[in-house]
Formats: C-alpha cells, sequence, structure tokens
C-alpha cells in the first residue's frame, strides 16, 4: 500500500470529522445488491515493487526488441535514434504530471512548449497554423476529412490508393457512421502513384483528395498539380505525411499547395512502443483555423504586459458547443508532442537535413543490393527511406523465414491488404540511420535465402 | 544566451526591469525563457552524425525535382542550450509532483515512477506494432492480462483495448451499440444524455449521427429518473450516464435507469471517467451497464503529461462484444495469444467465436496505447485486491472530509443528498458582488495550490469541483482546507487584492479575449519594420 498515505488513525480520525461510523456508509448509495464483499475475485493482494518489475521484466522478455535485430520495419511506425536527453527532459515531474493548462498562469511551461510545437510542425508542413497535436497520424487523417466537410459542404472525398490501409480503415469506420461518401481503391505494384487517377476522379461534388507523401509504397510524388485541380474545383487537398523525416529533404507538401496537411509524429522523439501513444500532427492554411479541431496554445499577454500563453479558440470545443462541437476529442499527446518538440529543437533544420540525407542514403544503397537479387524488383525507384520489393515468392511465409534467420525483414503488404491477390509478393522495407552496414549484409543474405 | 545569427529577435519583450526589479526579468529561481526561435537557429544542432562506410550510389536521383529549396526555418540548439530551455520551462507548471492537485472530474493522483519504469523496458517500448507476431507473444500477452482484469473488475464480458483516450473510448462504445442496433435492423436516432454529462458525451452522440436529447437533473443533483422514463421509446438507441456522476454523486438508481433503458431496445452506455471511485467496490456490469470507457490514465494512473496521451479502452456487455473493434486479442485453447487483425478476423471468429464477431472496423492504425497498458498493470498488480478497494475507499473519504470541512463556510447545493463520491462540489453562492469562482481560484493559486475544476458542472452556478483522490495524506487535506477557508472568506468579505490575483504566479492573469480575437499560434519572424520590440502598452493595442 505504497502509494496510499492514510494510516488508520487518519481515516478514523476523518471519520469521526464526517460523523460517520464505517466508510461503507459513504458507499450507501450504492444498492446493496451491487456491493462487492470481501476482495476482488482471482485477483492477488498487492504485491511489492520487486514482485511488480519481475513479473512485467520476464513478459517484456517474451518479445524482440527492434533494437535486437537487424530491423527494417517502417509502414507507420518508424526506427529511429533518439537522443537520451529526450527521455530525460519528459520525465521532469513538472512535465510528466502537469494536468491540460487550464490554468495558465501555473502551465507556462507547458503553454510555451505547445506554441513552439505549433511552430515547429507548421513550418515543417509548410502551413501557416498547426494545433497543439492529436492521437495519432490515422485519427488526425479522419478529423482532417471532416474539417474539409465543415469548410466545402461536399460530400465525397477521394482517397489515394497510397494511403495506409489503417489509415483508410478508420476512415471508413467514421464514414459509415457520418454518412461521409469516401472512394479509394487497392495499390498497383508499380512505380507510378494514383496521381493520374485522382485528377480525373474530382468532381463538383468533392471535398477532399486525400494523398499520402511519401505513400504506403515508399512512393513521392510532386502533389501541386492534384492540388491546383482540386481547388480548381472547390475541393481541398489533405496531404498525409507518416514519415516526417522525409521533409528534411523532400518539399513539404503545404510548399506544394495543400490545404491541411496532418501526419504521425512518431519517428521525432517518440519511439515505437507498439503503436501507441503516438503523436497526430494537424496543419493547415491560417484562413482555416477556426474549423481547425483539437487543442491549440496561443500567444498572448498578461496583467501586466508581459508575453505569455494560452489555451485558445476553445469556442470550437466539446466543453462549450456541446452536441455542435467540431470534434468530441477533449485532449491532446501532450507528453509526446513534447518529446517531438525536444528532438526537434536538438536537431534544428541542420540536423534534420543530415538525419534526411543519411536516411535516403542508406536506403538508396539497400535498394541497389535488394534490387540485385534474382527475382527480386525494385518496384518504385522514387522513394525516401522507404521502397516496396516484389518477390518471386509470397512475401508474408518470407518475413516469417527471415524472422527464423533473425531478421526482421519489412512488412509484407499481404498483411496489411489481406486477400488482394496482386500484392501479396510486395514487401516494404524501410532503413533509416539505425541501419548499420551489418544489418544491411543480414537482410541481403536472408532474403536472398528465403525467395530462392 | 545564445546569439541568434539569423538575427531573429523576440516578437515582445520578456519584462522590463521596473515590473520585476530586475534587468532580466528573472526572479531568483523563476527564470524568463524567451522562444527558440529567438534563441536559436538553423545552423545550430545538437545531434552528432555518425559518416555511412558505404557511399551514396546512383539511385533516388530523380528526387531533384522534389528536393527542398527554401530553408525551413526550424531552430536548433545544442545539447546544453536544449536541456537548459527546457529544464527552465518546466519550472514554470504546476503538476502533481508538486502538490496538491484538486481538478475534479480530471483525477490527478501520485504517478508511481515503477509504471514508468517498466513502460521504458525495451521489450515493451522498442517494439514495431506490425512486427512478426511471433516476436512480441510478451506484448500481447501483457494486452490479454490487463483486458482481463479490466473485465473482472467492470464484470463486463469483451473489451475493445484500442481507443486512444476517454472521448475516443466514448466514440468506441457508441459505435459498437449503432453497429448492433444496424445488425438486428433496428436503427434508432436518438441519444439521451442527461446534463451533469461531460461534454465530450453529446459531441460524441452528435458525431456517431444521433440527434441528442437532454434529460434534466433532480434538485438532488441526480438524473431525473421519471423524466427519462417519460422519454423512452422505440427511437432510443442509448442513454449515456457518467456514474459516479459530475456532481460527484453516485446514481442510486442506476439499475433502474438500465432495466429501463433495456426494456424500450435501447442500450446504456457509461462513461467511467470516474472510475476510480468504485473499482473494487461496485461492478458497473451488475448495475446493467452495455459499454463503459476506463481513462486507464485517472483509474490506473498514467502521467497526463501536461494533456496527454490518455487511454480508454472500453467494457461491454455480451450484448456489444461482438462488435468490438478491430484489432482485438484473445488467447486461444493452445495458450498462444493472437492479435486479431482484419487479415484473420473471419477465420478467427469463425474457429473460436462461432463466427459471431462482426467488428465495426478500425478506430486507429495500430493496437492502442502500449505504453499505458504496461502501466495499468503495474498499477493493478501493485495495488491487488486488498489495494484497489482502499483505492476506491480512501478517494471517497478524503472528498467527503474535504466536503464535510468546508460545507460551513462555501455553499455546497448537494451536500444535504449525502455523502459524495470522489468529488466535492461547492459554488460561489454567498460571494461578495462582483466575485466569483474565478477569483477564488486564482487567489488559490498564490496560496501555492492548481485550483479545483471551476465552472463545471455547467448545472450549478460558479461551480467548483474538488478532486483530492486517495494519494492525498490527511495533512495535506488539511493545509489545503485551510487555504480553501481563508480564500473562500476573503471572496464573501469582497476583498479587492482577489481581483488581482494571482501576483506570485510566473505570469499574472492573461488576456484570453485577446489570444481568441486576434490569434498568434505559430511563432512569425518579425518583418523589418516591427524589428524594435514593442513596447508592453503598444502590444496591449492590437
Amino acid at each position: 500500500m505504497r502509494y496510499l498515505p492514510l494510516s488508520n488513525a487518519d481515516r478514523s480520525a476523518m471519520l469521526d470529522t464526517i460523523g460517520v461510523a464505517h466508510v461503507d456508509e459513504l458507499f450507501r448509495d450504492v444498492p446493496e445488491e451491487a456491493r462487492l464483499d470481501g476482495p476482488i475475485r482471482d485477483l492477488p493482494l498487492h504485491a511489492s515493487e520487486m514482485e511488480v518489475e519481475r513479473h512485467l521484466t520476464a513478459l517484456s522478455r517474451k518479445n524482440v526488441p527492434a533494437a535486437d535485430a537487424p530491423f527494417f520495419l517502417g509502414c507507420g511506425a518508424y526506427k529511429h535514434h533518439v537522443p537520451a536527453s529526450v527521455d530525460h527532459l519528459i520525465q521532469r515531474g513538472e512535465f510528466l504530471t502537469a494536468y491540460t493548462p487550464y490554468q495558465p498562469e501555473i502551465a507556462q511551461g507547458t503553454l510555451q512548449v505547445l506554441f513552439e510545437f505549433q511552430s515547429q510542425v507548421a513550418r515543417l508542413f509548410g502551413c501557416e497554423v498547426a494545433n497543439a497535436s492529436m492521437y495519432d497520424g490515422s485519427t488526425a487523417c479522419w478529423e482532417a476529412i471532416g474539417m474539409a466537410r465543415r469548410i466545402t459542404r461536399k460530400p465525397k472525398t477521394i482517397i489515394s490508393s497510397g494511403l495506409h490501409p489503417h489509415y483508410v480503415g478508420v476512415c471508413n469506420t467514421m464514414a459509415k457512421f457520418t454518412g461521409d461518401r469516401l472512394e479509394t481503391s487497392l495499390p498497383a505494384l508499380t512505380a507510378e502513384t494514383d496521381i493520374e487517377a485522382l485528377l480525373g476522379a474530382i468532381d463538383d461534388e468533392t471535398s477532399a483528395v486525400v494523398v499520402q507523401y511519401p505513400d504506403i509504397l515508399g512512393r513521392v510524388a510532386d502533389l501541386s498539380g492534384l492540388a491546383a485541380a482540386a481547388q480548381a474545383r472547390g475541393a481541398l487537398l489533405i496531404a498525409v505525411v507518416t514519415e516526417p523525416v522525409a521533409l528534411g529533404l523532400l518539399k513539404s507538401p503545404g510548399e506544394m499547395g495543400a490545404d491541411i496537411v496532418v501526419g504521425e509524429g512518431q519517428s521525432i522523439g517518440v519511439g515505437l512502443n507498439f503503436g501507441g501513444p503516438y503523436v497526430g500532427l494537424f496543419a493547415c492554411r491560417e484562413k482555416h483555423i477556426r474549423q481547425m479541431p483539437g487543442r491549440i496554445a496561443g500567444e498572448t499577454i498578461d496583467a501586466d504586459g508581459r508575453r505569455g500563453f494560452v489555451l485558445t479558440l476553445s469556442t470550437r470545443e466539446q466543453h462549450i458547443r456541446r452536441e455542435k462541437a467540431t470534434s468530441n476529442i477533449c485532449t491532446n499527446s501532450g507528453l509526446c508532442a513534447l518529446a517531438f518538440s525536444i528532438h526537434m529543437t536538438l536537431l534544428g533544420e541542420k540536423g534534420l537535413r543530415q538525419l534526411a540525407e543519411l536516411n535516403h542514403a542508406r536506403a538508396s544503397q539497400l535498394a541497389a543490393r535488394l534490387a540485385a537479387i534474382p527475382g527480386v524488383r525494385l518496384v518504385n525507384d522514387l522513394f525516401f527511406n522507404e521502397f516496396t520489393l516484389e518477390l518471386p515468392v509470397e512475401a508474408r511465409p518470407a518475413v516469417h523465414k527471415m524472422v527464423e534467420k533473425g531478421v526482421l525483414g519489412g512488412v509484407s503488404l499481404g498483411r496489411l491488404y489481406p486477400g488482394a491477390d496482386t500484392l501479396r509478393n510486395g514487401l516494404v522495407v524501410a532503413v533509416t540511420e539505425t541501419a548499420t552496414d551489418k544489418d544491411m549484409d543480414a537482410l541481403v543474405q536472408a532474403l536472398e535465402e528465403v525467395t530462392k | 544566451m545564445t546569439i541568434n545569427q539569423s538575427g531573429w529577435k523576440p516578437t515582445t519583450p520578456v519584462a522590463s526591469a521596473s515590473e520585476t526589479g530586475t534587468v532580466t526579468g528573472n526572479r531568483a529561481l523563476m527564470l524568463e525563457e524567451a522562444l527558440i526561435f529567438e534563441i536559436g537557429d538553423t545552423e545550430t544542432t545538437g545531434v552528432d552524425f555518425y559518416l555511412p562506410s558505404r557511399s551514396r550510389e546512383g539511385l533516388g536521383e530523380g528526387l531533384s525535382s522534389l528536393l527542398r529549396t527554401a530553408p525551413i526555418g526550424l531552430p536548433g540548439l545544442t545539447e546544453p542550450e536544449t536541456v537548459r530551455h527546457y529544464t527552465r520551462l518546466s519550472r514554470q507548471n504546476y503538476a502533481i509532483d508538486l502538490g496538491l492537485f484538486p481538478l475534479g472530474s480530471c483525477t490527478m493522483k501520485h504517478n508511481p515512477r515503477l509504471n514508468e519504469k517498466m513502460a521504458r523496458l525495451p521489450g515493451f517500448a522498442d517494439l514495431h506494432p506490425l512486427a512478426p507476431r511471433e516476436t512480441v507473444q510478451g506484448a500481447l500477452e501483457l494486452i490479454n492480462e490487463l483486458a482481463f482484469w479490466l473485465i473482472d473488475l467492470t464484470g463486463m464480458h469483451g473489451v475493445a483495448m484500442s481507443p486512444k483516450a476517454g472521448a475516443h473510448g466514448e466514440l468506441c462504445g457508441l459505435l459498437c451499440i449503432r453497429a448492433a442496433l444496424e445488425a438486428r435492423g433496428d436503427p434508432r436516432e436518438v441519444v439521451l444524455v442527461p446534463e451533469s454529462a461531460h461534454g465530450t458525451n453529446p459531441a460524441t452522440a452528435a458525431f456517431c449521427g444521433y440527434r441528442v436529447e437532454n434529460i434534466p437533473a433532480t434538485s438532488a443533483g441526480r438524473v431525473d429518473l421519471e423524466a427519462l422514463k417519460a422519454r423512452l421509446g422505440p427511437d432510443v438507441a442509448a442513454v449515456m450516464i457518467t456514474n459516479p456522476n459530475t456532481c460527484g454523486l453516485f446514481e442510486p438508481e442506476m439499475k433502474a435507469i438500465s432495466d429501463a433503458v433495456h426494456a424500450v431496445g435501447g442500450f446504456v452506455y457509461c462513461d467511467g471517467a470516474n472510475f476510480n471511485a468504485i473499482v473494487g467496490k461496485v461492478r458497473p456490469g451488475d448495475l446493467g451497464v452495455d459499454a463503459m470507457h476506463i481513462n486507464l490514465h485517472k483509474t490506473f494512473s498514467t502521467p497526463h503529461g501536461g494533456g496527454g496521451p490518455g487511454s480508454g479502452p472500453v467494457v461491454l456487455s455480451e450484448a456489444l462484444s461482438p462488435f468490438a473493434p478491430l484489432p482485438y486479442t484473445a488467447r486461444t485453447a493452445d495458450s498462444v495469444v493472437h492479435l486479431v487483425e482484419e487479415e484473420q478476423a473471419d477465420a478467427f471468429s469463425a474457429e473460436h467465436f462461432g463466427g459471431k464477431v462482426q467488428s465495426f472496423g478500425r478506430m486507429t492504425a495500430f493496437h492502442g496505447q502500449m505504453g499505458m497498458f504496461v502501466r495499468a498493470l503495474a498499477y493493478i498488480l501493485s495495488h491487488g485486491a486488498d489495494g484497489l478497494k482502499q483505492v476506491a475507499e480512501d478517494a471517497v473519504l478524503n472528498a467527503n472530509y474535504i466536503l464535510r470541512s468546508l460545507e460551513d463556510v462555501l455553499d455546497a447545493p448537494f451536500a444535504h443528498s449525502g455523502p459524495c463520491m470522489h468529488e466535492a462540489l461547492f459554488s460561489d453562492k454567498g460571494f461578495a458582488d462582483g466575485f466569483s469562482t474565478l477569483d477564488l481560484a486564482k487567489a488559490l493559486i498564490d496560496e501555492g495550490y492548481h485550483p479545483m475544476t471551476m465552472y463545471f458542472p455547467l448545472v450549478v452556478h460558479g461551480a467548483m469541483l474538488v478532486e483530492p483522490t486517495e494519494t492525498e495524506s490527511k495533512a495535506a487535506l488539511d493545509q489545503f482546507i485551510m487555504a480553501l477557508r481563508s480564500v473562500a472568506e476573503r471572496a464573501k468579505a469582497g476583498d479587492p487584492a482577489l481581483k488581482t490575483a494571482p501576483v506570485h504566479a510566473p505570469r499574472r492573469r492573461l488576456d484570453e479575449t485577446l489570444a481568441a480575437r486576434k490569434p498568434i499560434v505559430a511563432w512569425k519572424e518579425p518583418v523589418p519594420a516591427a524589428a524594435e520590440a514593442p513596447t508592453p502598452s503598444e502590444v496591449g493595442d492590437r
């Protein structure tokens, strides 16, 4: 009971003050038949720190951490080195155990961080404004579609076949219930993205076109024509970035004309965490700021005229507008946004550029070596740090055979697109700065063996 | 402070000597800190990269037209500057590690550091969500073990683990309800939400395409059962109840409410934000609840991190379980834990659930908040069967101690309704003319406390919702009571000094109207004409 400071003497004294004899009298509104008597079924009594640590450590050892094997998985989550000071700083109790900054006078630390985070995200994405973060990239993507609908008042959203299928899944789930019309298709194993098809699909009913950059197969393409075509018909271009490190090297979607840019910030500062917590990034044009969902920190002054920060534009939010709110979300990923912002500050523009170049160089080297394996075809020649191979065999079993050789060799498209026969030989390989020469040698050898 | 090589300057002055008495604007241990954009520059980095041993080869050259040409404008700092920047900023935050954080409905309790340590084990933190399943069996087992306890503690049948936060969990629960209704060919249009509900409840229902209707509260601060019964009918899909509710009260007629809703074919959604008040004492499943999200971060303690991330698994009744979102985890007879995703959902359902699983789809890209799952399990095992029950009892005891210790000086609108649960509700009734909850709250800041929740719930004018939680000692409560009593007496007497509080915080009262009227939400490089810092009065005129 190391976390509970009341002693039995305290409890007795407090019950006296309240004027009841036993604590159960405080639960008297709970119907008798619903009350539990005695200890909770099956659950053991309280455990020491050492016992809990042993149990959880034993569970953790049944897993293979990414750092323990040659590792090449991507598809929306990326393994990057996170500088030690990031985790050290986010564990400062004043950041770690603070709440939402509802009392700005004593939350300037969090609020200034959020303002800096928003500024970094807006610049990285080539937009004017950004919010204080979302749950993750996939939910940010859905929120962007909703925002476009509010702005354009049109019913149809066209989704690129290159959008992460789990993101498409999230959007489909929501659209089923909100009545939005979503149009999407499966990607083809070709070097070309589906921009031509998207251009042809835009009509006057179109609210938004959603395109991922780089896309699920790792392909990159110029979005500016698509942005112009969408805008010419009164639609918005939503760009989704799942690997923000790419923007250290590549033009940002905002620069190419995207109206809303959302993304997953996990790559920078956050770590893999088996899928969460992650940090959704959300940026847009300034003119749409009042339609942007989520929390926003804004600059203002205090009673002495000193600069300070507050949460602002909350008139869109659930606690004020209830059923008319622009979104039901009532939180952000504050601590992950802090980690993102610290890592980005450590990198700075120069470091981000170097990191991006290093990622691209490593990926380029490995792609060339893998493409030289007999029967293996490199699908896309334009990529950042992730590319797709077409194997001479089905990729899903190949991934498991590589595990037996101690190599985590990529994500099979069969796992992401069950039932899609045209994609079953596709393997998506991500290469970051963490892949050593030895790791790359191990993958080349393992893939050679499993494709024989 | 680094000289900003690119020539960027602060948009506004940090402070002037006349206000603080110091030329830096610092006040001893309280240090002012400029923005990274004002102290960093684009050519500084705090990261050293290794150089790859092999040179870049010919691929990727076609990217040239897509390469960045213009600078992004991201400032960099070296490691010592970074550590100092964020450490200084951290000191401008109130946090549970510094003292009592009595935010009602938010549940700010001590965060055990063991949980942090466990969540950072590489065997959990360094796992890719799409890693081959044979390499993540321990992680799946952990999710399954936690799922087991959540089901056990709530008396429910299944659990959807993936929702990312409480409000996301609400969405999940309502989507399960909607999917279940559609599966039986009975689409309905209305969701009933009591006045005392969290604002996310009506927003969620509207998001799922439902029409929201309010149900009034009784003068005792509970759902008006008669009004609810009168409104129930074949068009009602669900009723959303918060229990314990946001007036800090248990809904004693919860079972009757559930029975009435079920009788007309609807479902009961319970907002489980306040589950910490009843964990180990009552199982919502026994009260007829069909779906309830559990804020793992509140009940089972994950640090709030300045506003998130949270985690909101949803426990489900037998009727709703088959509709839970993908992915879900399940253990099969051979003891292997399976993560069921789109690819095996149908086959798995046919083999192990008689084909009854009809998931409504995916709510988030991956499996949910693994980092919070680790913390929640560590918390549950640390407290155990005896400790969890004690958590609820101490949380309720502490809240009632505050209620009874202050009801003579602060109006407590529902004190006559009986004991409160884990939070005590007061109002500003009796304050001097022109004095409000806000003034009291800002004065509490000067006393070294984070204020309580203000102006919520909406059913009480000038509401103040105080939640001490179970991790406060009697001594801490006594000191807080003394401070609150003193401030309340000043508010009743109309002490003009309250109007200028806080005076000891890093900032005085901030102009929120200005922030909303002329939003500045990202740093902009000052244009040359405005390169000279404006004076405070000019800033005020914006």
